[in-house]
């Protein structure tokens, strides 16, 4: 079979694509699809089909030019666009504004709701356990329609979350 | 453990054993997770990914369970033995394209296996035979929670564990099964089922992975989205959608059975001939008789062949499996041969 781009070399690349319930299927040679997406290697990755959410892979000069850095790794939120791999775990924090939004798009959702480490580090355990038993107080308090009590863990629990913001931007 | 004992054996998730094993293949759990604050491979310089490395192995030296482990640096293997990891299904062709400080470990009976320094520092993958994600995901569970008593996994409260692409982000967590569908193909009924799926949030591919077109009818589904859920929701999601195809292909198996049972018997019986008999053979039909071949013993058809033997069949035809086999470099046509003799042997043709 040959490349539906070039159509002179072979394709290697099979690509399906599912939009309003029509199938449509690509089939391209190697240096096609690599020239189709920045981020092609060996294959397409989820994350290739969906870089697009962000404006990855847009020319930068064709969207608003975001002029943030990750203090740890050196990573910029424009290379973190044209590639769409993170630089390191602080690169969370310091694109925190639209990875927000960007998680969103992807998940419909974000906030974790799976597992925690068995064991974290000391300062964001013990602020996790506070919140959590905080939660189910107010999960509690809830259910004995303890409302005044109510409106005063959610305050305690709001307070808690902002300070745990604060000691993230400080670390 | 040596990788060249592998060569011999395969995974206990070709066992083609477990609940629904005559259309689910195997269940698969992969878990990625990083080490906090350490540049994540795609920005790492030779020098972290190598901490990376030792930190990893370390941490898995002091536990029981890796005792027995196979641990390879990429960088020590040529290009067939790359080719036999990824044709079992223990690494990806991303791993082994770039092998400067990736490393592989591989459990007894295959599995457990870790790529260390893909696109993550960890990629934890867990597979077992048939229709089982909740056993699956205990014994990933249990090894992550294992391996985060040595190792600081990076981990934020809102977000769940932070990966490299924010499409893993959360529980970091994709479940798949791998399905055997001939039925749904034969009726044409597949894209139907696909197209149900996807819109669904779940993924389809094929039996050779990611960015392969489904060949011998395999199709592997997982899903999407890793925020916002817990894993156990998310199993139990999974485990609902297969269920419904699970379903829809045995209706399917019947409606051939009750149209026309000559024909569908013909088919197998005509593949089970060609296999039994062929001296020269390419891996593409291979994959389509072994299919009809697999069905075959499902319906009963076909008493002589277990499934254990084709499944394994489905990995050993490979051609880097061939040629560890063999011992040496085979060039296609040898291969084609090859092939066509191993697959004899198999069958007692």
């Amino acid at each position: 079979m040959m490349c539906d781009i070039c159509g002179k070399k072979k394709a290697t690349v099979h690509l399906t694509e599912i939009v309003d319930e029509q199938m449509s299927e690509m089939h391209l040679c190697e240096e096609c699809a690599r020239q189709k997406s920045v981020q092609m290697e060996q294959q397409f990755g989820l994350a290739d089909l969906l870089a697009g959410l962000a404006d990855f892979g847009k020319p930068i000069t064709e969207t608003e030019k975001i002029d943030l850095q990750c203090p740890s790794c050196a990573m910029t939120y424009e290379e973190f666009r044209k590639f769409g791999r993170l630089g390191c775990s602080e690169c969370y924090e310091a694109f925190k504004s639209y990875l927000g939004t960007l998680l969103k798009k992807i998940h419909g959702s974000n906030q974790h709701l799976g597992k925690t480490p068995i064991r974290m580090p000391q300062a964001e355990k013990r602020r996790i356990e506070t919140i959590q038993e905080l939660r189910s107080q107010l999960m509690q308090a809830i259910q004995m329609e303890d409302f005044e009590k109510a409106a005063q863990l959610r305050d305690k629990i709001r307070e808690a979350e902002k300070m745990e913001k604060k000691e993230k931007k400080k670390g | 453990m040596e990788l060249n004992d592998f060569v011999h054996t395969t995974g206990q998730w070709l066992l083609g054993a477990g609940t629904n094993a005559n259309i689910v293949m195997s269940s698969r759990i992969r878990l990625a997770r990083n080490l906090v604050k350490r540049p994540l491979p795609n920005k790492a310089r030779k020098k972290d990914l190598q901490d990376v490395m030792e930190m990893v192995q370390a941490a898995m030296k002091a536990i029981d369970y890796f005792k027995n482990s196979l641990f390879i640096k990429i960088n020590d293997l040529d290009n067939v033995d790359k080719q036999f990891l990824i044709e079992r299904h223990l690494m990806s062709h991303e791993h082994a394209a770039n092998p400067e400080g990736k490393a592989l470990v591989v459990s007894k009976e295959e599995v457990l296996s870790v790529m260390i320094n893909e696109e993550d520092h960890l990629r934890l993958q867990v597979m077992k035979p048939g229709f089982d994600l909740d056993e699956t995901w205990k014994i990933a569970d249990t090894i992550d929670d294992t391996l985060a008593q040595k190792l600081d996994f990076a981990y934020s409260l809102q977000w769940g564990y932070l990966t490299a692409c924010p499409t893993n982000t959360g529980t970091a967590m994709r479940g798949s099964v791998m399905l055997h569908l001939p039925a749904l193909v034969m009726t044409k009924q597949i894209s139907k089922v696909l197209n149900a799926i996807s819109k669904l949030n779940f993924a389809s591919r094929g039996f050779y992975g990611e960015g392969t077109q489904a060949s011998g009818n395999f199709y592997q589904i997982s899903n999407q989205v890793s925020m916002g859920h817990s894993e156990q929701d998310v199993i139990s999601n999974i485990h609902g959608l297969i269920c419904q195809v699970i379903e829809q292909e045995e209706q399917a198996r019947q409606a051939l059975i009750l149209q026309n049972r000559p024909v569908l018997e013909d088919k197998i019986f005509r593949s089970y001939g060609v296999l039994r008999n062929a001296h020269i053979i390419s891996s593409q039909e291979t994959v389509e008789l072994l299919s009809m071949l697999r069905l075959g013993i499902d319906l009963g058809v076909i008493k002589d062949v277990t499934r254990h033997a084709i499944n394994e069949l489905f990995i050993m035809i490979q051609p880097a499996h061939l040629q560890k086999l063999e011992g040496r470099k085979l060039s296609s046509t040898e291969r084609d041969t090859q092939r066509a003799s191993l697959i004899r042997k198999k069958l007692g043709g």
